[in-house]
């Protein structure tokens, strides 16, 4: 709170980020310990969160204020024009030091409290648990078992504790690889293909330099390649282009020499390096956030990027993705999340957006097999939001030895249950577990399959999105029908109890042998009931509101329902047409 | 009969026939006046008929004896042929190239074709201009439908019943033809029931380079304004062509002559710049092989997109100036057959809710472009494989078809048809066999008596069981003008054509079903809810009945 020196700026104005007349909202400006809150004279709340600030600009002043821009790392972008420079200042000084946290203990997840008791919390934490996920896999077998090497975190520190590697692999033997790999990551089961025999495994570049060779790691490679024995080779694949690669041999890492590894055919896939990826990124947002953008500009713009040619790279070779492959392949074998995301002070040259593009490239496949993933976009857009929130104690911290002495289970929540608890709204309504006998997708990766991720890279520029949404009507019908479903066997019961009621009263009635017209309360009553039907149906086009800072998807969602949004009119009518 | 002369070899077995999503095949080909047949004869599901018409180009290849022909359709499919036999090969590929780009439009197929369904409806007469104008009568009587091009002999590609202002009689309207290229007067486009307000097109006016003018036609537009009003004139071509058009004797309407208007210049290429964009962008989206950079930066520099966002742009203004300024506007390029039609009739779904309607659509197609004389038969003459490079052709039909998919895919549910028509109206536009879309004017289709001797598309589409096809699950009527964005990231190169060969749609076509099951079982749980709501509503009166004796 020692940042905050103005907590409240009134006549605030927030301009259009595509407007080319300066179209703006007015409103007040709030500042809390975390959150930035702009409420416009609609009542419209725009929550920003600390954490989610990538970049504070205060741009030159000009006649109506002093405009500050803030760019945010879910893609946002708001221009703010502040009235007085005093106050801009003040905010603009506030926001640099509540976005960067030096301090892990600083961060938002730390004191969020959802209210939970810690019972709650802990099997929120459990909620994904890696052990069954091996299990499922089919895991441990007569090839595999389960190491106890790094028990303590000796001899990986970016590894998790619990490991996958052969049977045959002695504990010496993977102790020597250790050392002959980088970050002594040295090569471990990362997916179990049961029904192929066939293994994923997954390690850091050897230690070679231009001749260095490591007896212990062949005798690795050459156990993991005698566990899996339906096949005859082993393939090693290099994520890097070849060229990286060589050049690290100079720092005296570098690749496997093909000659010291027998049965192991070796490719380079030609995945660039983070800090190729974080421009490639910095350049495709800078080209779809131009105004007046051309359809040529954007086409150039998107291929000098080279955004989409990175994750048509990355689903080339990437095979398999879903929620629970999150959790293991990323987070159990450190990504380095804290310093890829950025969220305490660091080296720059650390920070990548290596997992945005995972989930892009998991977003391209949910567009190729559209029922073939149990999630829909709004999952992976939260997740995404959530990496960068630091609301949650998921995706902090850079391996799981960092987390554990982080205490995060102790003292920070997990995302899933959270996640799970609003599972109707990260629903696929098209999922189809059975009908398509989709256990391995066979993407299509031909270049035309990849397209820009709007929702991704313009979430909060609704005037860019479709006016009405398929998928969120289809969703809110499939919820209905399973209320109607239920409303079906509600009212047939009910009709039940009254037939046999009835056949009671029948006996009465033919006792007392009275017939009486019918009542005009009938007509009326049958109008009353099938009204009740109609604000269903309605309730279809409109999207529930939602608590603003957790639910962003839904804040444009809304919007699809009116159909006159002023998009075109302003920027590409009344602009042109007086000049 | 013709048409023997032209088949050398009508038949040949052991024919292998390759084709997008299907394995190989085995049969015989067999080639007849206006279909090239296929037929596995074994099993009956194999066959292929494939209209000569809708053949844009061949390829010929040998390998010894085996020769292969490559046909390349204007629907943009490419199929291969493997035939045994040179000279057969050679016979079966001359005969098509023949039978592909026969002279005569009375020879097409629509002078044979016998339909083997119940015409229902007369589509000839399904949207009559006497019609259309009632819808606008009751409405307004500042209009009158005047039968001055009764002979087409005041402008050969306008129909002979149009819409122009009462005040204007028919005599003015000959004077300010002579003053308009091809004598397209002003006329009526559409109505905006709103506020009254109009949209009308026209062919340049002929200024020339000494600045002719015509009172009649002054008087003409001016007879549409309000008092105290101004207007607004959307030229669809920059400034710059438009006055070098002046040299020409064509030209734009002079500020000095027309106070009371305002022109915008817009501009919306034309002819073989279109044609040549179709081109490049169909062979990027054939090549499998191209690298990311490489299929992006082919994408762009078809510039094909860039021509979707400026029709739609110019379309929206238009729909604006109408809507939101209450201004009238008329709308003209050079001959206003091509860039003008497609801004009047985006304009028109943008505004009017009855154009989203499959009737209203057909309507407008009818009227906006058919009976408005877009040159049909010159512009889908040939698609995107042919090498004869004629002026005339070019997708102007194609590119209109394209920005309504692109403003229904932003109101999915606004719409009662779905990207199945549009797809099958490029079809027809381009190969059919229904009269249709032959000819490139009302005058032409009168002369070809198609009315007589064709079936019309509609009779065919306007049967349930056709309809059905076409219909939007999604469909709500929505009676508000719809704004699309036109920004670049909103618009998206449309798969349903231009990949539709290139890669498998199964799993969407799947999804799309799954979606339709959903919106299906959602309509019968709620009737089922009804009956069982008010089956129990009369078991509670007539159990009030009981227990009040």
């Amino acid at each position: 709170m020692e940042h905050i020196r103005t907590t409240k700026v009134e006549q605030v104005k927030l301009l259009d980020r595509f407007s080319t007349s300066n179209k703006s909202l007015t409103g007040t400006l709030y500042l809390t310990a975390t959150h930035l809150l702009f409420i416009d004279s609609h009542q419209k709340e725009t929550w920003i969160l600390h954490h989610h600030i990538a970049l504070v600009e205060k741009l030159a002043l000009t006649t109506s204020g002093c405009p500050l821009v803030i760019q945010c790392k879910n893609f946002r972008i708001v221009h703010f024009i502040v009235p007085r420079e005093r106050d801009c200042h003040d905010i603009y000084n506030s926001l640099l030091q509540l976005s960067k946290q030096a301090k892990y203990e600083d961060l938002y997840a730390f004191s969020y409290n959802p209210k939970q008791n810690d019972s709650e919390r802990l099997r929120g934490w459990q909620l994904v648990d890696l052990t069954e996920e091996y299990k499922r896999m089919g895991l441990p077998n007569s090839n595999w078992q389960l190491s106890d090497a790094n028990r303590d975190y000796k001899i990986c520190e970016t590894y998790p504790r619990e490991l996958y590697v052969p049977r045959i692999a002695s504990k010496p033997i993977i102790v020597g690889s250790s050392k002959f790999r980088s970050k002594g990551r040295f090569p471990v089961l990362s997916y179990y293909h049961q029904n192929k025999e066939a293994a994923i495994c997954r390690c850091s570049q050897p230690l070679s330099g231009f001749s260095a060779r490591c007896l212990e790691d062949e005798h690795l490679l050459q156990a993991i390649s005698k566990a899996n024995p339906a096949n005859r080779y082993m393939y090693v694949m290099d994520t890097r282009p070849r060229l990286n690669a060589m050049a690290n041999r100079a720092a005296g890492k570098g690749y496997e020499n093909e000659d010291n590894y027998s049965n192991i055919r070796f490719q380079f896939v030609g995945i660039e390096n983070i800090h190729v990826m974080r421009s490639s990124l910095q350049k495709l947002l800078e080209v779809s956030g131009s105004r007046g953008l051309s359809v040529s500009d954007f086409y150039s713009g998107l291929e000098g990027a080279g955004w989409l040619r990175h994750i048509k790279a990355v689903t080339d070779a990437a095979i398999f993705l879903a929620k629970v492959l999150i959790e293991k392949d990323w987070i159990s074998f450190g990504h380095k999340y804290s310093d890829r995301c950025g969220h305490l002070d660091g080296d720059p040259k650390e920070v990548s957006p290596v997992f945005t593009q995972f989930l892009e490239c998991v977003w391209h496949l949910t567009e190729q097999f559209p029922q073939a993933f149990e999630f829909n976009e709004a999952f992976l857009l939260q997740i995404h939001e959530h990496i960068h929130s630091c609301q949650f104690g998921n995706f902090i911290g850079n391996c799981q030895k960092e987390r554990e002495e982080l205490k995060l289970k102790e003292k920070t929540y997990s995302l899933w249950p959270f996640l799970l608890h609003d599972q109707k709204k990260y629903f696929n309504p098209l999922y189809s577990s059975t009908s398509q006998k989709l256990a391995v997708l066979e993407p299509n990766t031909v270049s035309f399959n990849f397209k820009f991720w709007r929702n991704m890279y313009h979430q909060f520029d609704r005037t860019l999105h479709p006016r009405q949404s398929v998928f969120n009507i289809i969703m809110n019908m499939n919820e209905q029908n399973k209320q109607l479903q239920k409303d079906v066997k509600d009212l047939e019961s009910q009709i039940k109890q009254h037939k046999n009621k009835q056949t009671d009263g029948v006996l009465t009635k033919e006792l007392l042998n009275s017939v009486r017209p019918e009542s005009p309360a009938l007509k009326t009553s049958l109008c009353l009931k099938e009204q009740t039907l109609l604000p269903v149906k309605d309730a279809l086009r409109t999207v529930e509101g939602s608590s603003p800072a957790d639910n962003r998807y839904s804040e444009y969602a809304d919007e699809f329902s009116k159909a006159e949004p002023a998009v075109v009119s302003s920027e590409y009518g009344v602009a042109r047409m007086t000049c | 009969m013709e048409f023997a002369e032209l088949i050398k070899t009508p038949r040949v077995d052991n024919v292998v026939l390759h084709r997008p999503f299907y394995p190989a095949v085995e049969g015989t080909l067999c080639l007849t006046g206006h279909h090239l047949i296929l037929s596995s004869r074994q099993d009956n599901t194999e066959e292929l008929w494939l209209l000569h018409s809708n053949i844009d180009a061949i390829d010929k290849r040998f390998v010894g004896p085996l020769g292969t022909i490559i046909i390349k359709c204007k629907d943009f499919r490419i199929i291969q042929l493997d035939i045994p036999g040179m000279e057969e090969c050679l016979n079966i590929a001359s005969s098509i190239e023949a039978l592909s780009t026969l002279d005569s439009i009375t020879l097409m197929y629509p002078f044979f074709y016998r339909p083997m369904f119940e015409v229902i409806e007369d589509g000839w007469h399904s949207f009559l201009p006497e019609q259309e104008f009632e819808l606008y009568s009751s409405a307004t009587s500042e209009w009158r439908l005047s039968y001055v091009n009764k002979e087409f002999a005041v402008c050969p590609s306008y129909p002979p019943i149009v819409i122009v202002p009462k005040a204007i009689d028919d005599e003015a309207l000959r004077k300010v033809a002579t003053f308009r290229h091809g004598g397209r007067f002003p006329v009526l486009s559409y109505y905006h029931k709103k506020n009254g307000m109009v949209i009308m097109r026209s062919g340049q006016p002929l200024t020339g380079t000494n600045g002719r003018r015509c009172k009649e036609d002054e008087k003409l537009i001016n007879a549409t304004l309000r008092a105290g009003k101004r207007g607004y004139i959307i030229d669809t071509r920059p400034l710059n062509v438009a006055q070098q058009a002046r040299a020409k004797g064509g030209g734009f309407e002079q500020e000095a002559h027309y106070p009371q208007w305002r022109r915008i210049h817009k501009s919306i290429e034309r002819y073989h710049i279109l044609q040549e964009s179709l081109i490049k962008l169909v062979e990027a989206c054939n090549d499998q092989t191209h690298n990311m950079d490489r299929w992006l930066s082919r994408l762009e520099a078809s510039n094909w997109l860039t021509h979707i966002k400026e029709i739609l742009t110019t379309a929206c203004l238009a729909a604006q100036c109408l809507d939101r300024e209450g201004a009238s506007i008329l709308i003209h390029g050079t001959e206003g057959t091509d860039s003008t039609l497609q801004v009047t009739s985006l304009a028109q779904i943008i505004l009017e809710p009855r154009s989203r309607t499959i009737q209203g659509f057909e309507a407008l197609i009818e009227r906006e472009w058919l009976q408005a004389g877009h040159p049909f038969q010159q512009r889908c003459a040939q698609s995107a494989y042919c090498n004869s490079k004629q002026k005339w052709e070019s997708p102007v039909f194609l590119l209109f078809l394209d920005c309504v998919w692109q403003i229904l895919r932003q109101f999915p549910c606004s719409f009662e048809f779905n990207e199945n028509l549009l797809i099958m109206l490029f079809e027809h536009a381009y190969a059919s066999q229904f009269g249709t879309f032959l000819g490139n004017n009302e005058s032409e289709r009168c002369k070809l008596k198609l009315q007589q001797k064709t079936m019309s598309l509609w009779s065919w589409v306007n049967r349930p069981s056709e309809l059905s096809k076409f219909a939007n699950p999604l469909f709500e009527a929505n009676n508000l003008v719809i704004w699309p964005s036109v920004a670049p990231q909103s618009l998206q190169l449309w798969e349903g054509i231009f990949l539709r060969w290139n890669r498998s749609s199964k799993y969407l076509d799947e999804a799309y079903e799954e979606m339709v099951n959903i919106i299906e079982y959602n309509k019968e749980l709620q009737a089922k809810v009804n009956i069982l709501r008010r089956q129990l509503a009369e078991l509670e009166t007539e159990d009030g009945m009981q227990e009040s004796p």
